[in-house]
């Protein structure tokens, strides 16, 4: 067990949500009024960069970059029928790296002034120069050109933290009312907001100001039966998303119910909090009394909901680079997908598959203008019809895969932290042809359509996953019969890709995300979002998961 | 400046209780000094070293609280600090669950948990450690990823009620996955300490690498239900959930009382009192045991002593908030930091000679609870999976994936082998029959 995390969690009463390490965790506890505060202006900003970035230069460095982070957070946390803590952080600061003769060299400070940032940048040059000793090959870097100064910011009509703490501490004490009126016995609800203004600038002669939003609601709704001693649970089905307190005005053209025979309702860039959590307490309630899954081959219908982990972990992680070459082998692993594998041009998946990396796309939690190198973002191919065309990289890895530019994927999860390849947005196209879920369900013989991310787990080199759900529906000869549990299913990354058989339209596409994607060691966080519509896979190896004890 | 001595410390504490005009204040203080480095490809790839200190106020009016923080202890900021904790306390909702603060507190000395060996690494420390373990590694034509991290700590609390405590830490991780060139063979290491004066990470490495070589040419054999000897990093992980400290993360009495626990009774209540798995197994906290030395108090100030969870298969205690034990009127014990489960003198290769039939297993990766209910757990065998027979390892196997209860596996005991320090737990490895294995695994 991890004692700082226990500590850490059993204060801020997350652990029933089973959360990981929290962004600015541990960061300085504000007042709320604070998050609205403007930090520093881009002159300033400016003046301060290059002090750093002469320093740099004078010591030595062939290239250096300057990031002036400020990270703005407030968690909102309910139980039942009371708040049981309301958390404001701020956390700013100056992360430098600096490349002298081959050598990266990073250092960081919480001291903003030119004198110190200055003296950061030397000692970033003394780490760069003292790891020399170990270099094997110099770092090669994928030419970027300047942008001068420029800035961006994820689109959006309100921010969170303009919005009164009161109010969103009683939205989710109405959800928590909700889900407890219509089943649930308990429920934990959460609201995540995050503000990172980060500031950017580099000896290639770049001033990129950035103001990142995003923001999470969540909860897990329990449903007990004393009598029995049965407890089930149902999570939220809605998505971490990069835009403002807009998400949490619910649109009736934003919501997209599940197949005919099932009471689901997925959403798009609107989610209905209310509304899900009653429909979770019923459901939670109605789980206790479910009819157990039969084991076996099923074909098996997965709501973007869920798909999105899926995705994320059979696709996400084996095409990025660092974990390709072995840089992640001690923690996260490495990835079947190497050099080697993709020359043998091997069917990744179906014709069917096509998968995106995309560092543009609205309402993502992953989506910026420019990465923490200052690489302009962008969208490119991953796999098209079944194979795989490229991989995710950053400026050092380009060389490696004969490349001259980098995808504009680096991120750094504070400021403090040394930025490294991160995921991108990495999504499956929906069908070019139309295709609605009912439509999809009604060729289906024997099967089950899933909704809701539930237990996930996949080798460290990506093969064999496992995965659950939150909802289970067996369909036979062409229809929904009736809610089912204990349902996960086990298979082999190539195996299931090349068992997809097509995706419903674009009507049905939506996101999935996590604010906790964990890679490198320290353990950063990173945020990401999976975009699919429902698709359909064929023949998938499912287990009935009861165990008595 | 990160790390305080107890007086230093105590002084600032004293200062901002003296600056409250709330119902209650309590002020913590936390500072650290870190350092780390990280190799891949035989090759250091990134180094770091952070340096933190801050103060948390917390102050109460009546059942309403309010927290600031700073990381300046000059006398205007710390009033202002003050200030802001009780601004935030006026405004926030009243905490049905508010318990009035601990007064003064006697809490055990534990003095091992800081070395001054550890206390005094540098970064040439770091750097050759990592160096000789990657030399090793270049020498027999192997590659290796490791993470070197150290940390030296202190704990400071007072409060208005007259509680003090103060605490000293240090600790180091260390841990290497060794890979043949190929892509075939992979082995994985990890230690800690408080002390580093027993620290080698040469012999990690080569216990690693021997791991690495041996694991070449893995045959595939049917998954299914199998006697296994797990070794401790199978049994417990600082990187990721694990079987064990899943099992000692759910003795929540709590979660058990309202009928969400594996330890909640039919009919209502828990678990406490029943024996739930093999007799063999007993299972405390101690945070003055000099192998794995911790905290001697609690956050919210609560002395943290020896306390027996688990006891010849039955369940001893639960732990719980404060408010919850004094609502249901049970002991008001706190979570524990690590815990030991007691185990025999057999060594891993003492419980392979004894096993007619098996598989080794040097960890467990990826570890995700499938069922809250049974605690039913799922993951994957990673660096190192060996078939026994006739009380020798004879082949390497692919790796397989699992879906198991902890609760399942401590009643399905074969055998306790020695208990080793790991992620500031003691474990033994343990010999396990019908441990049940659904899938194979091409991943190496």
């Amino acid at each position: 067990m991890n004692r700082r995390d226990f500590v850490g969690l059993t204060g801020l009463g997350a652990t029933a949500l089973l959360l990981p390490t929290l962004p600015g965790f541990g960061a300085k506890r504000v007042d709320p009024a604070r998050l609205l505060e403007p930090g520093a202006d881009t002159v300033l900003k400016k003046r301060l960069a290059d002090a750093a970035l002469n320093a740099a230069k004078s010591a030595g460095a062939s290239y250096a970059d300057v990031r002036i982070g400020r990270s703005l957070n407030q968690y909102v946390f309910a139980r039942e029928k009371q708040i049981q803590n309301i958390v404001s952080t701020e956390s700013y600061g100056v992360g430098i790296r600096v490349l002298v003769n081959g050598c990266w060299g990073f250092a960081s400070t919480s001291v903003v002034t030119e004198a110190s940032l200055a003296a950061t940048a030397r000692l970033a040059a003394d780490i760069a120069k003292a790891n020399k000793l170990v270099l094997k090959e110099p770092v090669q870097l994928a030419p970027q050109q300047g942008f001068g100064e420029v800035s961006w910011k994820t689109p959006l009509v309100q921010s969170a933290f303009e919005v009164p703490v009161k109010q969103k501490a009683d939205l989710l004490l109405a959800a928590n009312a909700a889900a407890m009126n219509n089943g649930a016995s308990y429920i934990s609800s959460a609201l995540f907001q995050v503000n990172e203004q980060k500031y950017f600038a580099s000896t290639d002669g770049s001033y990129i100001d950035q103001d990142v939003h995003r923001l999470w609601p969540t909860f897990n709704a329990t449903a007990v039966d004393t009598k029995s001693g049965k407890f089930r649970s149902r999570e939220a089905l809605s998505a971490p998303v990069g835009m403002g307190y807009e998400y949490l005005t619910p649109s009736a053209a934003e919501q997209v119910r599940g197949p005919q025979g099932t009471d689901t309702i997925g959403y798009k860039l609107r989610y209905d909090l209310l509304a899900d959590a009653a429909l979770a307490g019923k459901q939670a309630k109605a789980k206790l009394n479910m009819k157990s899954v039969t084991p076996g081959k099923y074909d098996l219908v997965l709501d973007p909901g869920h798909l999105g982990l899926t995705i994320h972990e059979s696709v996400g992680h084996p095409t990025e680079l660092d974990r390709v070459l072995g840089y992640e082998a001690n923690f996260a692993g490495t990835s079947f997908a190497t050099l080697e594998w993709k020359a043998k041009n091997l069917p990744y998946g179906s014709k069917q598959v096509n998968i995106v990396a995309d560092k543009l796309q609205p309402g993502a939690v992953g989506t910026v203008g420019y990465d923490d190198e200052g690489v302009k973002t962008k969208q490119w191919d991953i796999i098209k019809e079944g194979k795989l065309v490229d991989y995710q990289k950053i400026r050092d890895q380009a060389h490696i895969v004969g490349q001259k530019e980098s995808d504009g994927c680096c991120y750094a999860q504070s400021w403090d932290d040394v930025q490294f390849q991160r995921m991108a947005n990495i999504s499956l196209k929906p069908s070019p042809t139309k295709m609605s879920v009912d439509e999809m369900v009604s060729k289906v013989d024997k099967g089950i359509y899933i909704a809701g991310a539930g237990s996930f787990s996949i080798d460290q080199q990506r093969y064999n996953f496992q995965f659950g759900g939150q909802l289970f529906f067996a369909i036979e000869k062409g229809k929904i019969t009736e809610p089912i549990e204990d349902v996960a299913y086990q298979s082999n990354t190539q195996e299931f890709w090349g068992a997809c058989a097509g995706s419903c339209d674009q009507s049905d596409y939506r996101l999935f995300g996590t604010f906790f994607d964990g890679k490198g060691q320290p353990t950063q966080s990173s945020s990401v979002s999976h975009g699919s519509a429902t698709t359909r896979f064929n023949g998938v190896n499912v287990i009935n998961t009861a165990r008595k004890v | 400046m990160a790390i305080l001595s107890q007086t230093e410390a105590q002084d600032i504490l004293k200062k901002v209780i003296s600056f409250s005009t709330a119902d209650e204040c309590e002020a913590n203080m936390q500072g650290s000094l870190q350092g780390n480095v990280r190799s891949a490809r035989n090759s250091i790839s990134t180094a770091g070293a952070t340096d933190n200190v801050s103060l948390a106020v917390t102050s109460y009016f009546g059942k309403r609280s309010g927290t600031a923080t700073c990381n300046q202890f000059d006398e205007a900021t710390l009033r202002r600090c003050v200030q802001r904790a009780e601004e935030i306390a006026r405004l926030a909702p009243e905490s049905p669950e508010y318990m009035p603060l601990l007064g003064p507190q006697t809490y055990q000395a534990s003095p091992q948990s800081y070395a001054a060996s550890t206390a005094g690494i540098t970064p040439d420390y770091r750097a050759t450690q990592m160096a000789t373990s990657m030399q090793y590694c270049d020498s027999k034509k192997l590659t290796s990823a490791g993470f070197l991290n150290d940390s030296t700590s202190f704990v400071a609390k007072r409060n208005s009620k007259g509680l003090e405590a103060y605490q000293r830490l240090t600790n180091l991780d260390f841990s290497i996955t060794v890979r043949t060139p190929d892509g075939q063979g992979s082995g994985y290491a990890s230690t800690d300490f408080t002390d580093i004066s027993k620290f080698d990470a040469a012999r990690l490495t080569r216990t690693a690498a021997d791991k690495a070589a041996s694991s070449v040419g893995a045959r595939a054999i049917e998954p299914g239900k199998y006697t296994v000897i797990l070794e401790p990093n199978a049994l417990l992980s600082n990187t990721d959930a694990s079987l064990l400290g899943a099992l000692m993360r759910s003795f929540d009495a709590r979660s058990a009382d309202e009928g969400r626990s594996f330890l909640s009774k039919k009919g209502g209540g828990n678990r406490k009192g029943e024996k739930m798995f093999d007799e063999r197994v007993t299972i405390y906290s101690d945070p003055t045991n000099p192998e794995v030395p911790d905290l001697t108090f609690s956050g919210d100030g609560r002395p943290q002593q020896r306390t027996t969870w688990i006891e010849k298969g039955v369940v001893k205690n639960l732990y719980s908030s404060r408010y919850w034990a004094q609502k249901s009127g049970i002991p008001s014990l706190p979570g524990p930091g690590g815990f030991i489960m007691e185990g025999g003198t057999q060594s891993t290769a003492d419980l392979i000679k004894s096993t007619k039939k098996g598989i080794l297993v040097t960890r467990l990766w990826y570890i995700r609870p499938v069922d809250p209910q049974t605690l039913l757990y799922t993951g994957l065998t990673r660096d190192g999976t060996f078939y026994i027979e006739n009380g020798a390892i004879k082949f390497p196997v692919k790796n397989f994936r699992f879906n198991e209860s902890p609760i399942i596996m401590l009643n399905n005991l074969e055998a306790i082998g020695r208990p080793v320090r790991l992620a500031g737990n003691l474990v033994p490895p343990l010999k396990i029959r019908d441990f049940t294995f659904t899938s194979l695994s091409d991943a190496v």
